[in-house]
């Protein structure tokens, strides 16, 4: 019977990691529905980038004020996954903090996990209200209501809860380690350095132990099966940042951000038009018959590449593009933000689609028009500021613009305007009606 | 009274026998839009004035195709590209200076994949080496102490992270140089690119123009410094919607260096 504890909790530890790989395999699987793109080159720069903007989170110090509060919750975050790590140790072979033989060392460890998880407590309350109370503006957008704003929120109470359990189990511990109650006190004195729990023990102080050990049992379970319900709820919410912005930075476009790709199915195209020896009547070539014609551009998420895809997934809706977005801030329709958050909702909409039909049953929808306008593509004036602005080295750019080439290329579904500026491209080289052969007029002008 | 300035093309160097230390690229704004056509005249004078050895493509310059890719007709600027690059090639063209950083962008980022790689190079980065190399001279004449801000051009700024040149020539004009709020890697578009230049803006509460045209009037300024013929034409359009025509002047850096000396 003394196992079942053990048994239990190793049941619920493979639950909640089995269930979270499954997860993340269908992200995966997604994430690989896009177009193949070379990102394996310049491994060193990739390295470095990563090295930089996610490990070292030099892209989000840039707003000191949240990119400073990011930092706190961030560095809780990792280090306190070291206490994790012995907390699972402990669940599965019932020992009491397993890694207190460290001495000095480990008071110090637990002493700093206190002190990071009161840090974070108070940065989520501060997250809180700029949110809820102060209402700053790039939460407001119209792409931010209802399930997008709650989500925001319910990690922000999942991070509250979970510190607080924490320091209680700890406070816990800590008055049965000086009550000498057996399994939590150890002769050679008090195990971990409780900085901040220290304060919580005194509400302990009338209680009988059996009491305590139920408290001290109770945050403890709970805590670990939140965090396991964290894990879980990553994959139904915008926060798989915390895990993406590793291969997401490291995948990023390392061209100068003014380059656009070259498609090379036009290429293709041009080259054989501008070939002298290209024969137009020339029999295609064996099986090519079988292929489809590259579609030009993109009308849907299949259509974008995976790197872009990755982008989607891990866009944690911060909107730090779109309060720096021109066209947003003059009251235009584009939102770079919601561009990533409707590439990532329709992805996923295609990926049940295809665990529900095992494979992909057309749905009659499709990323342009059901999700982005043409209204919200034509409005960006390729500026940058999006890409600039990403803590994360996300391009709404480059989605913007493949969307444009199918509108343009696909169903010659461009502004009028922009229809006459082609026109005139094409048959005099310049934007403007000038006839090429008056380019060099100004020199004799006065 | 003005005189014909004297702009050699590739052809009669070609003809001639000869090839020029840099062609400049002098894009579809800077020969035909009016007000980009001084812009491109005191370039060419400054060009003169540093004894640089150059010359333009003339008639067999055609647009980059900047516009229609940024519109998502990749056809048109691949049809573009490859014309211009057959041409630039056949006269084994190094070094191509413009006055324009969506030209500058398109020739240093995008051509070299369609098979056109050559070293580019913004007109302010081109006039920062001739002075420094001791063949220009820069100095303050009637903008010394003139309040100036810049306003960074995407292209140059953010796409292609060209910022001093233009800050360092502007501090050569012994200018006052105040900075907007946003400029820089944070600076705002003037709202013409991405093919905005040739369209109608989406409905919206403001244009970008005069969004932009306000940061830069809070600098309190004399004149406002481009280094874009298109950032250019948004200010002028956003100074005048402001009614600051008379007091506030929209200028390329390339024009102050020459009015300061007077050329």
């Amino acid at each position: 019977m003394d196992y079942i504890a053990n048994i239990l909790f190793v049941i619920l530890l493979v639950l909640g990691i089995g269930y979270f790989t499954r997860n993340i395999r269908k992200v995966i699987r997604n994430i690989r529905l896009g177009r193949d793109i070379d990102r394996s080159d310049r491994k060193n720069e990739r390295w470095k980038q990563m090295a930089k903007i996610a490990l070292g989170q030099t892209k989000m110090v840039r707003r000191p004020i949240a990119g400073i509060l990011h930092l706190i919750v961030y560095l809780g975050f990792i280090i306190i996954n070291i206490e994790v790590l012995e907390i699972i140790i402990d669940g599965v072979f019932g020992t009491h903090r397993v890694f207190s033989f460290l001495g000095s060392t480990y008071n110090f460890l637990i002493g700093s996990f206190e002190i990071l998880a009161f840090l974070v407590l108070i940065t989520v309350v501060i997250f809180w209200i700029r949110r809820n109370i102060i209402r700053l503006k790039r939460f407001l957008s119209p792409e931010m209501k209802g399930w997008p704003k709650m989500d925001g929120n319910v990690i922000l109470y999942f991070e509250v809860v979970l510190m607080l359990l924490f320091l209680i189990m700890n406070a816990a511990d800590f008055k049965l380690q000086l009550l000498e109650t057996p399994h939590y006190y150890d002769p050679a004195g008090v195990m971990g350095s409780f900085p901040i729990s220290q304060f919580i023990k005194p509400q302990f102080d009338n209680m009988a132990v059996s009491t305590i050990i139920l408290i001290e049992r109770t945050a403890w379970w709970l805590h670990i099966i939140g965090i396991l319900l964290f894990l879980n709820y990553l994959y139904f919410s915008k926060h798989l940042h915390i895990m993406l912005a590793f291969p997401n930075t490291f995948f990023a476009d390392l061209n100068p951000q003014g380059s656009l790709d070259n498609l090379e199915a036009v290429t293709n195209e041009v080259m054989l038009m501008m070939d002298p020896e290209a024969d137009p009547f020339a029999a295609p070539a064996e099986g090519s018959e079988d292929e489809e014609p590259a579609k030009f551009g993109a009308s849907d998420v299949t259509d974008l590449n995976w790197a872009q895809l990755l982008n989607s997934y891990t866009c944690t809706e911060c909107g730090r593009c779109t309060s720096e977005c021109p066209a947003n801030q003059t009251g235009k329709k584009l939102s770079p933000r919601k561009i990533m958050m409707d590439t990532r909702d329709r992805l996923q909409e295609v990926g049940d689609n295809i665990d529900k039909n095992g494979s992909f049953v057309d749905d009659g929808k499709q990323l342009l028009n059901d999700y982005i306008t043409p209204e919200e593509l034509w409005a960006c004036t390729s500026c940058n500021a999006c890409v600039e602005a990403c803590p994360v080295s996300i391009s709404p750019l480059s989605i913007i613009i493949d969307m444009r080439r199918y509108l343009v290329m696909e169903q010659s579904a461009a502004p009028t305007d922009l229809n006459n500026m082609m026109s005139n491209i094409e048959n005099n080289g310049a934007p403007w009606p000038f006839n090429q052969m008056d380019r060099l007029n100004w020199k004799d002008e006065a | 009274m003005s005189e014909a300035l004297n702009v050699p093309t590739m052809a009669e160097y070609m003809a001639a026998g000869k090839r020029p230390e840099v062609l400049f690229w002098v894009g579809c704004a800077g020969s035909f839009d009016d007000r980009a056509k001084k812009i491109t005249k005191a370039f060419v004078k400054l060009l003169h004035k540093a004894k640089v050895d150059f010359a333009v493509l003339g008639t067999e310059e055609s647009c980059t195709g900047d516009p229609a890719k940024r519109a998502g007709n990749e056809f048109l600027f691949q049809m573009q590209a490859v014309t211009n690059i057959e041409v630039l090639n056949a006269y084994e063209i190094k070094k191509v200076v413009t006055a324009c950083p969506h030209c500058f962008n398109t020739l240093k980022n995008e051509y070299p994949a369609l098979g056109g790689t050559y070293d580019v190079i913004h007109h302010t980065q081109f006039l920062k080496s001739l002075m420094e190399e001791g063949r220009l001279t820069v100095e303050g004449g009637q903008y010394k102490g003139k309040r100036i801000t810049f306003h960074d051009p995407c292209y140059l700024g953010r796409a292609n992270n060209v910022y001093e040149a233009p800050r360092e020539l502007l501090r050569k004009l012994e200018v006052e140089l105040t900075e907007m709020k946003r400029c820089k890697r944070n600076g705002l578009c003037c709202g013409a690119g991405g093919a905005q230049m040739f369209k109608e803006p989406e409905p919206g509460n403001k244009d970008v123009n005069v969004e932009r045209t306000e940061d830069a009037l809070e600098t309190k300024p004399d004149i406002i410094a481009a280094g874009c013929p298109f950032c250019n034409t948004m200010m002028t359009d956003g100074v005048k919607s402001k009614e600051k025509e008379a007091s506030i002047a929209v200028m390329d850096i390339a024009e102050m260096i020459a009015n300061a000396q007077d050329l």
